[in-house]
């Protein structure tokens, strides 16, 4: 989808996250992608591949933890994972499982180049 | 221009009136375009894929690199969407705080939201006042419709923009005259995708799916219908001219959303028509039962 859209959010984030700690370049961009969260995460790298271009982290490498799916089964009474918004519950079969986790899209944590390492820019 | 599904910035409009730009988009000229990049033939560090399988949706991919021990790791937690959250709970307290029932009404082009919504503010016509914020690409042709029926109605064009976010709304809202304790009717941009990641501040997304779009469009794209609280099965009306399966099309949104409210009807023939207002009528009352004591709208 908005893939575009998601990585231009990143972008802000690593741009104001990195002037807010003084670092001049970053290295490396840790994000946090639920398994739920409908984003194609190949499309996701080839935005920000583009997005980042000229910016504090470009040339960054782009770390993408997949956080797993889960759901709450009604007729389980429990969580149980979820692959798929469609998915049935893996315990009961039943399809009353609404998605509670892995839906999450965040930037979890930036590597900054040491201060000998910075660029001159 | 996003290569992926047409998504884009610059171009945004309001009533046909360019919007002033944020400067958030210097890396992405509007004229600059991208080719799609074929895969590479090595997956990418921690992809789950096999010779036979390129998976896009699943696996750890919590890959560290070599040689990155001299940097200083800064720890951020933010989410990625925070910023449209953050406006779209400004406008869900705006809105909230004058009683305003707000739905963001999301579906695949040609559903038939415009006619449902020309057809509801008919119906509500001297009982409750409406207004709408209209989302299309281009043209005003549907804020043109809306204005027909004497209700008050903005148009934003979002250009090459796929979706609706909260800072467009947010700015319709200052150019509205939204009555305290009315319904306010955003129709998003005819796209059955995107809508589904950008809250508005709306109290409930409506999703809208016709009959001519076959049964198995929740499945096709769930993450619309698991956004919503409630579907309305719009052209009921052409059921005998088609080969569609009611019982199917429900059970295949449940199993997305098994909270998910069904309400078929059709706008040509009005049947269905009184349930989807009174299911407004409640959420109106709900609203201006929230609305605060201390504006002026304890009249």
């Amino acid at each position: 989808m908005h893939e575009m859209s998601l990585a231009e959010g990143v972008r802000n984030i690593v741009e104001e996250s990195a002037c807010a700690h003084g670092g001049k370049r970053v290295e490396r961009v840790v994000l946090q992608i639920g398994e739920l969260a409908a984003v194609e995460v190949e499309a996701l790298r080839f935005c920000l591949e583009l997005i980042l271009k000229d910016g504090v982290a470009d040339g960054a490498l782009i770390d993408i933890e997949i956080t797993p799916g889960r759901g709450w089964c009604a007729q389980c009474a429990s969580t149980v994972a979820l692959a798929q918004l469609y998915d049935a519950c893996p315990q009961c079969g039943s399809y009353r499982v609404q998605a509670t986790g892995g839906t999450e899209m965040r930037v979890k944590e930036l590597a900054l180049a040491a201060t000998w390492g910075q660029s001159a820019s | 221009m996003c290569s992926v599904c047409g998504c884009g910035s610059g171009e945004l409009r309001y009533n046909g009136k360019p919007a002033a730009q944020s400067g958030a988009n210097k890396a992405t000229g509007p004229t600059r375009s991208y080719a799609f990049r074929p895969l590479q033939a090595q997956p990418a560090a921690g992809r789950t894929t096999t010779p036979d399988r390129l998976d896009y949706g699943s696996g750890p991919a919590h890959a560290h690199a070599p040689g990155l021990s001299q940097a200083q790791m800064v720890s951020i937690e933010q989410n990625i969407l925070g910023k449209n959250d953050a406006l779209a709970d400004a406008n869900r307290r705006w809105l909230t705080e004058r009683g305003v029932f707000t739905l963001n009404l999301v579906s695949s082009p040609g559903s038939g939201k415009t006619t449902l919504l020309v057809e509801t503010i008919t119906r509500l016509a001297g009982s409750v006042p409406v207004t709408v914020i209209e989302g299309d690409q281009q043209t005003e042709f549907d804020a043109e419709r809306i204005r027909a029926t004497g209700a008050p109605a903005l148009q934003i064009n979002t250009g090459k923009g796929c979706h609706l976010d909260a800072h467009m709304v947010g700015t319709a809202l200052t150019r509205l005259p939204i009555a305290e304790r009315s319904l306010l009717l955003i129709e998003n941009v005819g796209n059955l995708v995107c809508p589904a990641a950008f809250d508005l501040g709306e109290a409930h997304k409506v999703v809208i799916l016709s009959v001519t779009e076959g049964e198995d469009k929740p499945l096709k794209y769930p993450d619309m219908f698991a956004a919503a609280d409630l579907m309305v099965l719009s052209k009921i009306d052409l059921l005998p001219y088609l080969k569609f399966d009611l019982a199917r099309v429900f059970d295949y949104a449940h199993r997305v959303n098994p909270r998910l409210v069904m309400l078929p009807l059709s706008a040509t023939s009005g049947e269905g028509f009184d349930d989807w207002l009174a299911w407004i009528r409640s959420g109106l009352a709900r609203s201006g039962a929230s609305c605060k004591p201390s504006t002026e709208c304890m009249s």
